[in-house]
């Protein structure tokens, strides 16, 4: 398959007060045509920070210190704002988690998912109006022609997450990034845009990129898995490999805290601790302070992404020959 | 043994203009001494209203709550009071429910103060072993908890929950708001708890596992009512309810060797308003299988088979 993008030793740090957060500190991975990539971590792992970062939308006290992100041939890391914009929403579209807040409150829906057609001047107001309506058929919201003149407010959740992703789909993208796209939703409605997300990709081969908390979501979801872990990915895998034999301590870790609704009893073994604060990261293996496997090396020497077999690398000095020796 | 909460025929309603939101409507349960009920259900199924209003932190507006062979409806001032060391919550938004002026220490002697517990030195001895119980390190007991991680936030919350020795505890989705490991640190802690001091919870929660993990036994909630009541390996393993059957359902579960699953059952339509509420049954219009009795008659919420109920004219 062809690489749509690439992304070679991204990194974002924000300047405090405090001193400098390295919220991505030196991340690469690929998606080819039509992938679903997952990224997953906690809090503060740095997996939204290391998508905005390709887009231009890191907030003002952060920047992007170094790195590369080729994009169908192009430098996105290099690209003026001007010619940002012309990607964004475009080639590449977001959805967020929160609908109500990445949506125009005064704005008619239909008006909002005409904008992205009309600024990138594929279509006259007219026919980007006849679109609107029929992503808003596509995407399922029930009596689509008269809900295009309503407001956000007068959609529940799940629908304002549908409208999103009418607004993303809306110029055929070729890479959609859905920031935590289900998280506020409850779980039928969960359902229900999983679904939808996964019918439009394989009718518009467009590419995934899927950040989440939710690892057991992202292991049912998506084709290849980045684990991250303070700012560094930890583990990079396809799924397949990923489900049979995953081998970084914190991966494990969090499938230990993973509850499983078809698991007899519940095995719950909670990681120790609290991630760490990215201003001091650790020395070492940023993992260390709560890896219970931790031996000297780890405390002393920062671990490499290194490839254990096909299509799966991990970041762990423990990991060798395929296993976890500890 | 008698139970330690029972619940008959509970409702609250909140006036919505001329109409009303039936945001609990005829709810009966009850829970022993040292048992866990789950309490499942989408937002705006009425569990936050329903745990909050069997500590009277809202008035009903009908039923019983007998606690511990006592109707808490009858009692006041003093006497609610007095009961409501017995009775505790913990919040989802563990900033949110803790005073931002007070340290972690004055937060959790505060229910001691008010209750008149002990002299200065005995409440601070407490609260030094509620701290070693939670697992905050007893130099923090003067910190505030804007300095805190929300995990920590929510173990002071626990602590402070814990101060009075309760029986009976209801947890209002107090991880949802956390982090995948902390989330599992706290359920964890919770479930130690409960065995340490034979521990009641109502414990409410849109997470099926987490429900399933803690709870001896699980109602699912639906607009106001319960659809399905069952211990927990029946409700898990058998739920009759079409409602449960679809909630199981669309829950991802752990891809086992190559056993992905890229769709998921999925039920149709959204939760209607609880102030316009279906006819008939109150699920007949997402249901699949529904048939023209779901639409005229409400359900009977009734046992099928020992401690199993369930709403459905299909069952």
């Amino acid at each position: 398959m062809a690489e749509l993008l690439k992304v070679n030793n991204l990194r974002t740090y924000f300047y405090r007060n405090e001193g400098v957060v390295k919220a991505v500190d030196g991340i690469s991975y690929k998606l080819d045509y039509g992938e679903t990539l997952g990224i997953v971590g906690e809090s503060g792992s740095g997996k939204t920070v290391s998508v905005l970062s390709l887009l231009g939308l890191i907030r003002r006290n952060g920047r992007v210190e170094g790195g590369e992100a080729i994009f169908d041939g192009k430098d996105l890391l290099k690209l003026s704002k001007e010619e940002l914009r012309e990607i964004r929403g475009k080639d590449i579209s977001i959805i967020f988690q929160d609908p109500m807040t990445s949506l125009n409150p005064i704005m008619r829906i239909g008006i909002q998912i005409m904008e992205p057609l009309i600024w990138h001047r594929l279509l006259s107001d007219k026919d980007a109006r006849d679109r609107a309506i029929e992503l808003l058929r596509v995407v399922g919201i029930p009596e689509y022609k008269t809900r295009f003149l309503d407001y956000p407010f007068q959609f529940s959740g799940g629908m304002r997450q549908r409208v999103m992703i009418a607004m993303a789909l809306a110029c055929n993208p070729k890479l959609v990034i859905a920031d935590e796209p289900t998280t506020a939703l409850d779980v039928t409605i969960r359902a229900q845009i999983l679904n939808l997300m996964h019918e439009m990709k394989e009718k518009l081969n467009m590419s995934i990129i899927f950040i989440t908390h939710d690892i057991t979501l992202a292991m049912n979801f998506c084709d290849t898995i980045i684990v991250m872990y303070a700012g560094k990915i930890v583990e990079y895998s396809s799924i397949e490999k990923f489900i049979k034999n995953p081998l970084h301590p914190y991966s494990q870790g969090l499938l230990n805290s993973t509850l499983d609704i078809e698991k007899k009893e519940g095995s719950l073994r909670p990681i120790p601790g609290n991630p760490p604060n990215l201003i001091n990261p650790p020395e070492g293996c940023r993992f260390h302070p709560r890896c219970s496997y931790v031996q000297e090396i780890c405390k002393e020497k920062e671990p490499e992404l290194r490839e254990i077999e096909e299509k799966h690398k991990v970041a762990c000095h423990l990991v060798k020959g395929g296993n976890l020796n500890a | 043994m008698p139970e330690l909460l029972l619940v008959k025929n509970l409702r609250k309603y909140f006036p919505r203009g001329r109409k009303l939101l039936r945001a609990v409507d005829n709810v009966s349960f009850s829970i022993d001494p040292g048992e866990t009920l789950g309490l499942v259900g989408e937002s705006g199924s009425g569990k936050s209203t329903l745990g909050r209003t069997v500590l009277r932190l809202l008035e009903p507006n009908d039923g019983e709550i007998i606690f511990d062979g006592i109707d808490i409806r009858r009692l006041k001032g003093d006497d609610l009071r007095q009961i409501r060391m017995f009775m505790q919550i913990i919040f989802q938004d563990p900033l949110a429910s803790l005073n931002p002026h007070m340290t972690i220490g004055q937060a959790i002697e505060d229910p001691l103060i008010i209750h008149n517990i002990g002299t200065k030195e005995q409440r601070r001895r407490a609260v030094m072993e509620l701290l070693d119980i939670v697992g905050i390190g007893r130099e923090f007991i003067d910190s505030f908890p804007h300095e805190f991680s929300g995990g920590q936030q929510q173990r002071v919350g626990i602590a402070r929950a814990l101060a009075l020795n309760p029986k009976f505890i209801v947890c209002d989705e107090p991880v949802s708001s956390l982090d995948v490991s902390i989330g599992a640190q706290i359920v964890s802690l919770l479930y130690e708890l409960k065995r340490q001091f034979k521990l009641s919870y109502l414990f409410i929660s849109h997470d099926l596992a987490v429900v399933k993990y803690l709870s001896d036994k699980v109602a699912v909630m639906y607009l106001g009512t319960f659809v399905e009541l069952a211990p927990k390996e029946e409700l898990y393993g058998n739920p009759l309810h079409p409602y449960t059957r679809a909630l199981l359902a669309s829950v991802p579960k752990m891809p086992k060797n190559g056993g992905r699953q890229r769709k998921f059952p999925a039920l149709k339509g959204e939760i209607p308003s609880s102030v316009d509420l279906p006819s008939g049954c109150r699920f007949q219009s997402r249901c699949e299988y529904v048939m023209d009795i779901c639409r005229r008659e409400e359900p009977i919420f009734r046992e099928v088979s020992p401690g199993h109920f369930v709403s459905c004219h299909l069952v």
